[in-house]
């Protein structure tokens, strides 16, 4: 289909502790930031593997604001969550934040700047994560990785 | 070097955790015991079976330089590492194209999805 083609994601590293994602979205910046900071929004997209929900939401988008998405795998049991909080906002444009993992134990800091810029009739955003240093960087990539490690895990159990 | 996959030892070396943590640290080029061990926070001795592991599996080599042995992927690693960063990608564009989908609801209420 033409439209993912046209919105194609990148995912890059920069240097030895950055992450980039890139993403085109047919919708204003307004709207693709509101997506971001409203959780009843935010509960409907922002997903791991098939079947996963969000049960708990938490986005307070001011500065100073929390942050705390918690999952559910398919079978209704825990899976992992995250905290946070909010540095700097934009209103419509920009969020600054930083967020950690919890598998249980906490990973470093992620510090996130996430940008919504006009493009044409949508928005280019950018999503620059900075981490602590390589090691933590590439654990990151490892675990978000995981997650659909064990989609694939489940799936080779039922064919064996 | 045999470049012949088992398949079996792969799989129960990707099995835990750690041992994917450290193929993904070693993407990123050649590491010494030591310098895995002080980010995983492990004893070496802890790192070294993990790395046993990996390399009985065929995913990592050792050489020797002077008295330390760097450790980097094999042809096998880096090829799970490939499946990986695809696998990766491919669950942030399916997440996206769920966002397009709210965005596409959000402008037009009455349609919900797949207009």
């Amino acid at each position: 289909m033409s439209k993912t083609m046209l919105n194609k994601m990148t995912l890059q590293t920069e240097g030895e502790t950055h992450v980039v994602v890139t993403r085109r979205f047919a919708a204003s910046p307004e709207a693709v930031y509101r997506a971001h900071t409203d959780p009843k929004l935010i509960q409907r997209w922002l997903l791991g593997p098939e079947g996963w929900v969000m049960p708990v939401c938490i986005n307070e988008a001011r500065v100073g604001g929390k942050i705390r998405y918690e999952w559910t795998k398919p079978d209704g049991s825990k899976g992992f969550f995250i905290t946070g909080e909010i540095l700097e906002i934009g209103p419509g444009h920009r969020i600054v934040h930083v967020e950690r993992m919890h598998l249980p134990d906490a990973t470093p800091d992620n510090h996130v700047e996430t940008r919504f810029d006009r493009e044409d009739a949508g928005t280019l955003m950018t999503m620059r994560m900075t981490l602590p240093d390589a090691q933590t960087r590439a654990m990151m990539l490892a675990s978000g990785m995981e997650r659909g490690m064990e989609a694939s895990y489940a799936r080779l159990e039922e064919m064996i | 070097m045999d470049v012949e996959l088992n398949l079996d030892a792969a799989f129960s070396a990707l099995a835990d955790p750690t041992r994917r943590a450290i193929l993904a640290r070693l993407a990123l080029g050649e590491a010494t015991v030591s310098e895995l061990a002080g980010p995983f926070e492990m004893t070496q001795p802890a790192i070294s079976q993990h790395l046993k592991v990996l390399e009985g599996a065929g995913l990592i080599s050792a050489r020797t330089v002077g008295t330390k042995r760097p450790r980097r992927l094999e042809t096998a690693g880096i090829e799970v590492m490939d499946e990986w960063l695809a696998r990766l990608r491919k669950s942030l564009e399916n997440r996206y194209e769920r966002l397009d989908d709210v965005l596409a609801a959000m402008e037009n209420p009455k349609k919900e999805k797949g207009q």
